[in-house]
């Protein structure tokens, strides 16, 4: 059998497609800055909390990272509602995303805090200074620096990850390149044009974040 | 008809997560051979070879898991084969898994110091001798924790095959869902189920580390 490529259905619609890569770029974005703060306090509460906020870090962290996306996003979506919680579609992706990507960056920044010599923080305390400020002003900025090619790739890694949310029928690019395929039935076009468009964004997101780098880290 | 959780649908779910370690044994080992020749096509010194091995990688660890599955799942059929979600998932997953072991191997690769491959040229052995005597022996050692963590996110990914019709530990507690309408107790029993199956390999993972760790700083 020899099969006929027609990108020209998938084309026609390519302006569906991308309004889905925009929602994508967006749950990305919104995704990590609330991933970076969960990050952030997690390895605070991890490294340096006392001991009951210290365990609940550590089990927040296992429990997530043990588990598939999948299943926490169905927790949230399917399973809330029966608690009292009741989340629209889109709100519960990004809740399920940041609560993942939290887990992740947590784990990620207390390995950077490790890296950071014990001297530093006692000539910060000598100095006069509370814990927190010697978290905020000599910990965390050279930790970030550390850790900071492993946090960009789980970022990049997370944008891909949103393609899951298609699950729950969050308009985003893959969800909308699922409805793409039950209207022209060019499946194996739809999803190769899709899977171009991720990796386009996966390569603009890893130019953004070497730029980042260079504009905070390298002046 | 909406009837309760029975102990029934928990055994069902334990016997369904035999499938989701099936798929997942598939994976490592079809992505492992494969992961092999793509890390060898990464390493040897002729570039053009090189430059395929990097674009296999960067096409499959730049595009999503779900992607990947749904262009195989509906590849074979253009070629006019139609496969069983068996192996689609089973072909999709090896190769998902091939680009990660590549590149997490050719990591340990390099962490062989330099001066392994000069004295072992020096010593007149081939390109071939050298990996086999040398590298791969040392590199082995290196791989071992961050393979076993890589096999954790091997499991957690398997659950993406439920959207494919395979019937995994994921499809079966949407489908105990659907039968029970208790979401939240079913889905926590199935994250349950995965972190029984995906704590231990992140524990002994850590655990190899560490004691790579004290082995090397000697």
């Amino acid at each position: 059998m020899i099969y006929t490529f027609s990108f020209r259905d998938v084309f026609a619609q390519f302006d569906t497609l991308l309004n889905g890569a925009v929602l994508t770029l967006q749950l990305s974005a919104i995704t990590m800055v609330a991933g970076l703060v969960i990050g952030i306090v997690g390895a605070l509460a991890r490294s340096w909390g006392p001991l009951p906020v210290r365990l609940t870090a550590a089990t927040y962290v296992e429990a997530i990272r043990n588990t598939p996306l999948l299943i926490q996003l169905f927790i949230v979506f399917f399973g809330l509602p029966g608690m009292g919680l009741r989340l629209d579609a889109t709100p519960a992706a990004v809740a399920a995303l940041s609560i993942n990507l939290g887990a992740y960056a947590t784990e990620i920044i207390r390995a950077g805090i490790q890296a950071i010599h014990k001297s530093q923080v006692e000539a910060g305390l000598a100095l006069g200074l509370s814990r927190l400020q010697v978290f905020r002003y000599v910990v965390l900025f050279p930790a970030l620096k550390v850790i900071y090619p492993a946090l960009a790739s789980q970022f990049i890694l997370l944008m891909l990850a949103t393609s899951v949310v298609s699950q729950i029928s969050v308009p985003e690019l893959f969800h909308t390149a699922s409805v793409l395929q039950s209207r022209t039935f060019r499946d194996f076009e739809v999803y190769i044009v899709a899977a171009g468009m991720y990796l386009a964004m996966a390569l603009i997101f890893r130019l953004a974040f070497a730029l980042i780098h260079r504009w905070v880290f390298q002046r | 008809m909406i009837r309760e959780v029975n102990s029934l649908d928990l055994l069902y779910l334990i016997m369904a997560a035999r499938w989701t370690l099936a798929l997942t044994a598939m994976a490592f080992v079809g992505g492992g051979l494969l992961g092999m020749i793509v890390l060898l096509l990464r390493v040897v010194p002729l570039r053009p070879l090189r430059w395929l091995a990097m674009g296999w990688i960067q096409a499959i660890q730049g595009t999503p898991l779900l992607a990947q599955l749904f262009v195989f799942f509906f590849g074979f059929a253009i070629f006019g084969y139609r496969v069983s979600p068996w192996v689609a998932a089973g072909v999709a997953f090896s190769i998902y898994a091939s680009a990660f072991f590549a590149e997490i191997w050719r990591g340990c690769v390099e962490a062989v110091p330099r001066q392994q491959w000069e004295a072992s040229a020096a010593l007149g052995l081939g390109f071939g001798q050298q990996l086999r005597y040398v590298i791969v022996p040392q590199a082995f050692r290196i791989s071992i924790p961050p393979t076993v963590g890589f096999l954790v996110q091997l499991v957690k990914n398997t659950s993406l095959a439920s959207v494919i019709g395979f019937v995994e530990l994921t499809r079966e507690g949407q489908i105990t869902t659907g039968a029970t309408f208790r979401p939240f107790l079913v889905y926590g029993i199935v994250a349950l189920l995965y972190f029984l199956i995906c704590f231990p390999l992140s524990q002994w993972s850590q655990h190899l580390e560490r004691r790579l760790n004290v082995a090397h700083s000697h």
